[in-house]
């Protein structure tokens, strides 16, 4: 079997909070964004991360490069785990770790030329490069993207929100990165520009040979681009498994849930679906319910899961549930 | 007589780039009761036609043509006819709940002065209507919780909180701009199906504009689709989801991602929305048609095409899509 080009095991991610009547020495309480999550991901392949607002997609992405601090292993090509760098020794795996963002106007500089910003991670990871050759290096991403060469010395503001997610891209895959991660990078587009990315991603990952990290709130778009689908709650991971076996057969009733909340643009569908109701609001992230932290709002929740917290298991299908499998309609009602 | 009727309703902006117009010639009307989907992408001018309607447009806005409400004119009404409509007939809901309630005063006061200004309700009353208007909108413990401010609520409970004072007068018509676009997708689908609970209810005629079709294809009986300030067509929801005969609609249907089906089945539109500043001459789809011709620099009227659909196209896709 290959090596995985990024493996999490056990990765942790806590923030301590402070609350405004706290007294200097009162023990900050701490909020766990990302709860024990593990994956791999062959290089090529694209993993999908959904959840909710809240769930820790974002802080997930943001582990694995340190801008947050994280605890847990990080292992990079089955060699190097990258927790455990300095941020120096890691500057070196920055530049194979590249990300883009969800709002693509507010991730660029406005006071840099659309040629200037692309350019920008060459200057800074590869310093050796000619003038020239830098040049040339862009003109030639610009093109791949879809940017046209006139519009080297425009400014973002000049562009619309779809052209701008391109300047990211090429921006971040300049530099040649193994790993691309995509924080929910079409979600401030229009519909009809969504699908232009998204089909520019699978381009791209088809010709460089690129591995993707996607990060949606929802499950329709990230079917459309996963190898494998994570399905995140609270921060803990409920079900992960091939995006095929993932749509088809769905085993955890947040994964479920969630699935029947998608709207489809069907009128006969959409009119006689069964949409399985999620009672309540998301609990405070600060107080985490016991057991499973789904719990609270699962149709199939009994005392034992109050008690116990469920092991995703191993294989290829992982669902962190005691009672797995498709919601009967007496449970849905 | 239809509720609202829409005719010929242009809105231009002056700005310094030059004259924006955000709605071009759009004509609509709307029964009582009814629920009408307003369906574009960002550009398309469909809140600035509900914006139109309740005169709120930004002061740089100019506008033409009619909107008669229940027979009367509103368009470009003096404040005090228009105070009276929004507060007793007309109702409006926007995206993000937070900016549209005020975040120094409990949910309590904000609810029972509406009824208080609008009805002359005493205090005590106008409060147990509005407990009765969040126990309708689902909140639970709502006597308590109506003490609390809007910062106390997550979204999806602040958008219940939008709705129920919107609700408070009964309104004849309820605009919803988005109203569940900020929203996660699980509370999206729990305020959709408020809405049509709610609907079922009271009976007012609902506006929903939106630029997710799969929101409108549960709710709406008919769909408006508009691009570039224009209608692009109009029909029954079943016919337009069903057999989708304009390039835009078509494309956009395409477009979509969908959680029910394979891979193979999202396709792009090529392209960019138009810069409404320097609009395309003719149908301003005509730059990313793939059915575009010569034909297409003048703009297509919109005309009948069966099923109780208008479209403006010289080129349909009369063939069904597969």
């Amino acid at each position: 079997m290959s090596t995985p080009l990024i493996s999490a095991r056990d990765l942790r991610v806590a923030f301590d909070i402070t609350r405004p009547g706290d007294m200097p020495w009162t023990k900050p309480r701490q909020l766990h964004a990302v709860n024990g999550v593990s994956f791999d991901l062959m290089p090529g392949q694209t993993l999908g991360v959904v959840g909710e607002s809240g769930c820790g997609k974002s802080t997930l992405a943001r582990a694995l490069i340190q801008m947050v601090p994280a605890s847990g292993e990080v292992v990079w090509q089955g060699e190097t785990d990258l927790l455990s760098l300095s941020s120096q020794r890691m500057q070196k795996y920055r530049s194979e770790i590249q990300m883009i963002f969800q709002d693509p106007l507010a991730s660029l500089n406005p006071r840099m030329t659309l040629g200037q910003i692309i350019a920008e991670p060459l200057r800074t990871h590869r310093p050796e490069l000619g003038r020239e050759e830098v040049k040339s290096r862009v003109a030639r991403m610009m093109d791949r993207v879809g940017l046209l060469p006139q519009m080297i010395n425009r400014y973002p503001h000049e562009f619309s929100g779809g052209q701008c997610q391109r300047i990211g891209i090429a921006r971040a895959l300049i530099v040649e990165p193994k790993l691309l991660i995509c924080d929910e990078p079409v979600s401030a587009l229009d519909v009809s520009i969504q699908a232009q990315v998204i089909e520019l991603l699978q381009e791209l990952q088809r010709e460089l040979g690129l591995a993707i990290l996607f990060i949606a709130h929802d499950l329709s778009v990230v079917k459309h681009i996963s190898d494998e689908v994570m399905v995140l709650y609270l921060g803990r991971m409920m079900e992960k498994a091939p995006a095929d076996l993932l749509y088809a057969d769905p085993q955890h009733p947040y994964t479920q849930a969630l699935m029947s909340a998608v709207p489809v643009p069907d009128p006969q569908i959409e009119r006689n679906k069964q949409t399985i109701p999620l009672h309540g609001d998301l609990p405070s992230p600060m107080a985490p319910p016991s057991g499973c932290v789904f719990r609270t709002r699962c149709p199939r929740a009994v005392e034992a899961c109050a008690e116990e917290v469920p092991h995703p298991g191993r294989g290829r299908h992982q669902c962190a549930c005691l009672f797995p499998g498709p919601l009967t309609a007496d449970e849905v009602a | 007589m239809a509720l609202l009727d829409i005719d010929n309703l242009d809105v231009a902006f002056d700005t310094p780039d030059g004259t924006v117009h955000a709605v071009n010639g759009l004509s609509l009307s709307l029964d009582r009761g009814e629920t009408l989907g307003i369906v574009g992408e960002s550009g398309s001018g469909k809140s600035q036609t509900a914006f139109a309607i309740l005169g709120l447009l930004a002061r740089n806005g100019r506008t033409s043509g009619s909107i008669k409400f229940d027979g009367e004119e509103i368009l470009n009404a003096p404040p005090k006819v228009m105070n009276r409509i929004r507060a007793e007939r007309i109702a409006i809901i926007f995206q993000d709940p937070m900016t549209s309630l005020n975040p120094y005063m409990k949910i309590s006061d904000q609810m029972a002065e509406v009824l208080m200004l609008h009805r002359g309700m005493s205090k005590k009353n106008a409060l147990a209507e509005a407990v009765r208007m969040l126990d309708a909108v689902r909140i639970p413990g709502a006597k308590d919780r109506i003490r609390l401010y809007p910062h106390e609520f997550s979204g999806g409970m602040r958008q219940r909180v939008m709705i129920a004072m919107s609700l408070l007068c009964q309104p004849d018509l309820l605009i919803a701009d988005e109203p569940t676009t900020a929203l996660d997708v699980t509370v999206q689908s729990q305020i959709m199906r408020l809405l049509q609970e709610l609907q079922a209810e009271f009976g007012m005629a609902t506006m929903l504009i939106t630029h997710d079709l799969g929101v409108v294809a549960g709710f709406c009986e008919r769909v408006t689709v508009m691009y570039g300030g224009r209608i692009m067509e109009r029909a029954p929801t079943d016919p337009l989801f069903g057999k989708p005969t304009h390039p835009y609609t078509r494309g956009l249907l395409h477009a979509v991602p969908r959680v029910d089906q394979g891979q193979e089945t999202m396709q792009a539109i090529p392209g960019n929305p138009p810069n409404m500043a320097r609009p395309p001459k003719g149908c301003p789809f005509r730059p990313r048609c793939a059915f575009a011709g010569k034909d297409c620099a003048v703009m297509p009227p919109l005309e009948p095409a069966g099923d109780g659909r208008v479209r403006a196209c010289h080129r349909p896709v009369e063939e069904v899509a597969a």
